[in-house]
């Protein structure tokens, strides 16, 4: 039926990994439409995290397929599969510390990616340009010069966002980008996301409802690695095995 | 505040910074000493060779390898291995039993110069030889372990066995690498005596003035898109990885570029010095190296060349008076740079000295823009 849709920017096709004979993934299929936000929700230890890395190529799936625009992504290295438009946020913010702001979003603009052009890059206005106008988007225009290391905990995952925003990936992958964000903080970023969910596809893992119920397209539940319920969050809310495994308490 | 930072090669300060260390090494170090004691600082340089090359990898890109040694000792020896040739001319040999092959040979009663020796009668071929083994060697231990995700403590151990083992070998093969004396009784280079005092004064400042085209190439790789991804993937490997960049091929870069400096050191070494033996290639020199860089501050190139002259001159210093303790003393010291001065003597330098250096320079002249905004407040 879906199978073989043109129109899905992500299929997830059968998908298993098996660490020492436990499947923290067990064939799993879903998709993802273009411009959609997929929220991908579940209690602790339902393989959210294990797919997100799975699909950017951080642990190696036993088997199915992860179809990225006609590319199979299970073949791919991680620098491939970023280069195809695969863009991924970690859990907890990973920024350089000991680099600027400024130095943070330079590094992750897609160019000069190989040893010489790394080595011959060079810093010309369209660069600079880009990276103001990344900086104002994502809060930190005045802290360009500041080392990431003074930043919030909030700051570092707005500049991890940046990160991603600079290289302009077609599918963005999140993995709790509220965790640990003051209630302000979390109102400027689910401004942050709405803005940049526009014109990508975006996969989201989260633990807040509401913030779900904000930014999401589509909720899929995850449970013991499989998809337990799918729909809009509506449906999901209201479907008795979620509330089972993971709203009823 | 201006978001658009200039980026010029060099800043005032970094300027400054140089031309001390040219001042030292130029004029300074020539003038001070006598050609006995110049030719062993201008040996001392030739470890800053490897110590610059160990801000990169270690400093800058968190790669520790305890085994740049090996690529000093391979520079070293392509050199003393083409001085050897030239020493040993058929009337120079004419005692032997096989005449115009270097002599450890002819003891090792071997008849024929080996095969893989041939290329060393050509100077210019013995010049690529002094970069490109040394980096060929490097390309293939950095390829196998980086591209394996091999780093931190494993990839030192594995550098570590690969200097005790090339060692080994060298001192296995007598007959072809002069066994454990090394290549020694070098005496010319194109016919000109590099045992005079005057050949051993140019050659401390053809020392110098290389030691410093390895350090503006290590500046510039530091300055450079490639040096800030260096300290990104020192902190945050997976960031990068995830970011577009192969990890590997940049680590694989930055270790043969380590490589190449050392080995460079190692031929000059060999030049200045007059013979290359096991002594410089196992272990112990590696580790040495280290230390120098790390008593220099492991992130400053131009801390590792003072780091190096003064663990150096320690060593000389001391183990004439105290040789049994010595190395103690030398373990005692990395310890304590590492516990207490992280960033070594340039630490000590940006966080003692300049402020108070800089404090002075503006109460005399007014306001110096340029060096006061980076100067930590005290």
């Amino acid at each position: 039926m879906v199978q073989n849709n043109p129109n899905f920017v992500l299929m997830v096709e059968d998908l298993t990994v098996s660490f020492d004979g436990f499947k923290a993934v067990n064939d799993l299929s879903f998709y993802v439409e273009p411009n959609e936000c997929r929220v991908i929700i579940g209690p602790n230890g339902a393989g959210k995290t294990t797919v997100l890395d799975l699909i950017c190529g951080r642990t190696k799936a036993t088997g199915g397929s992860v179809n990225f625009k006609g590319q199979e992504l299970l073949n791919m290295r991680e620098d491939q599969i970023v280069h195809a438009g695969v863009g991924r946020k970690f859990q907890t913010p990973s920024v350089y510390e000991d680099l600027t702001v400024f130095e943070n979003l330079e590094l992750s603009y897609p160019k000069g990616h190989n040893v010489f052009g790394a080595l011959f890059f060079r810093r010309d206005d369209t660069v600079k340009d880009r990276i103001q106008e990344i900086a104002e988007m994502i809060f930190l225009e005045e802290l360009l010069q500041e080392k990431a290391a003074f930043l919030s905990h909030g700051q570092k995952q707005w500049l991890e966002i940046g990160m991603l925003l600079i290289q302009d990936p077609e599918l963005l992958m999140l993995d709790e980008p509220v965790a640990g964000m003051s209630v302000a903080e979390r109102k400027k970023t689910a401004e942050l996301l709405n803005r940049i969910i526009a014109d990508r596809s975006v996969i989201v893992i989260e633990h807040d409802m509401g913030f779900v119920a904000d930014i999401a397209t589509r909720v899929t539940v995850l449970h013991q690695g499989k998809v337990l319920s799918e729909g809009s969050m509506e449906r999901v809310q209201n479907d008795p095995k979620v509330i089972e495994v993971y709203l009823g308490h | 505040m201006t978001p658009t930072k200039k980026t010029a090669f060099l800043t005032p300060k970094e300027m400054i910074g140089f031309a001390i260390l040219a001042a030292l090494i130029f004029v300074v170090l020539p003038l001070a000493l006598d050609t006995f004691r110049l030719n062993l600082f201008g040996k001392y340089l030739t470890y800053a060779f490897v110590a610059v090359g160990l801000v990169l990898c270690w400093g800058a890109g968190g790669i520790l390898s305890l085994g740049q040694g090996v690529f000093f000792g391979l520079g070293g020896y392509c050199m003393a291995m083409f001085l050897k040739l030239e020493a040993s001319t058929p009337e120079n040999t004419a005692i032997q039993s096989t005449p115009g092959i270097p002599d450890f040979m002819d003891w090792n009663q071997i008849t024929a110069l080996p095969w893989w020796w041939e290329p060393f009668h050509s100077f210019g071929l013995t010049l690529i030889a002094i970069i490109a083994v040394p980096v060929v060697f490097a390309f293939i231990i950095a390829f196998a372990m980086f591209r394996r995700r091999v780093g931190g403590v494993y990839f030192a151990i594995i550098t570590q066995a690969i200097a005790a083992i090339l060692t080994i070998l060298i001192i296995g093969q007598q007959g072809f690498t002069g066994g454990v004396n090394g290549i020694t009784d070098l005496r010319t280079l194109h016919g000109w005596d590099i045992r005079t005092d005057e050949a051993k004064n140019i050659l401390y400042f053809v020392n110098g003035i290389l030691l410093f085209a390895v350090l503006f190439a290590a500046h510039y790789v530091r300055k450079s898109k490639l040096g800030r991804l260096l300290i990104a993937m020192r902190d945050q490997e997976d960031r990068v990885r995830f970011s577009g960049y192969d990890v590997a091929s940049f680590k694989i870069f930055v270790f043969c570029l380590g490589a190449a400096f050392s080995a460079i050191g190692g031929a000059m070494f060999t030049l200045q010095v007059g013979f290359m033996s096991p002594t410089l290639v196992g272990i112990v020199p590696s580790i040495e190296m280290v230390i120098f860089c790390a008593v220099g501050g492991r992130l400053s190139i131009i801390g590792a060349v003072y780091g190096t002259l003064l663990v150096n001159f320690a060593k000389t210093t001391f183990s004439e008076s105290f040789p049994e303790v010595w190395l103690l003393g030398l373990g005692a010291l990395f310890i304590a740079v590492v516990m207490a001065f992280p960033r070594g003597l340039a630490g000590i330098w940006a966080d003692w000295v300049e402020p108070r250096l800089s404090s002075l320079f503006s109460r005399k002249t007014g306001d110096d823009s340029t060096a006061a905004p980076k100067t930590p407040a005290e």
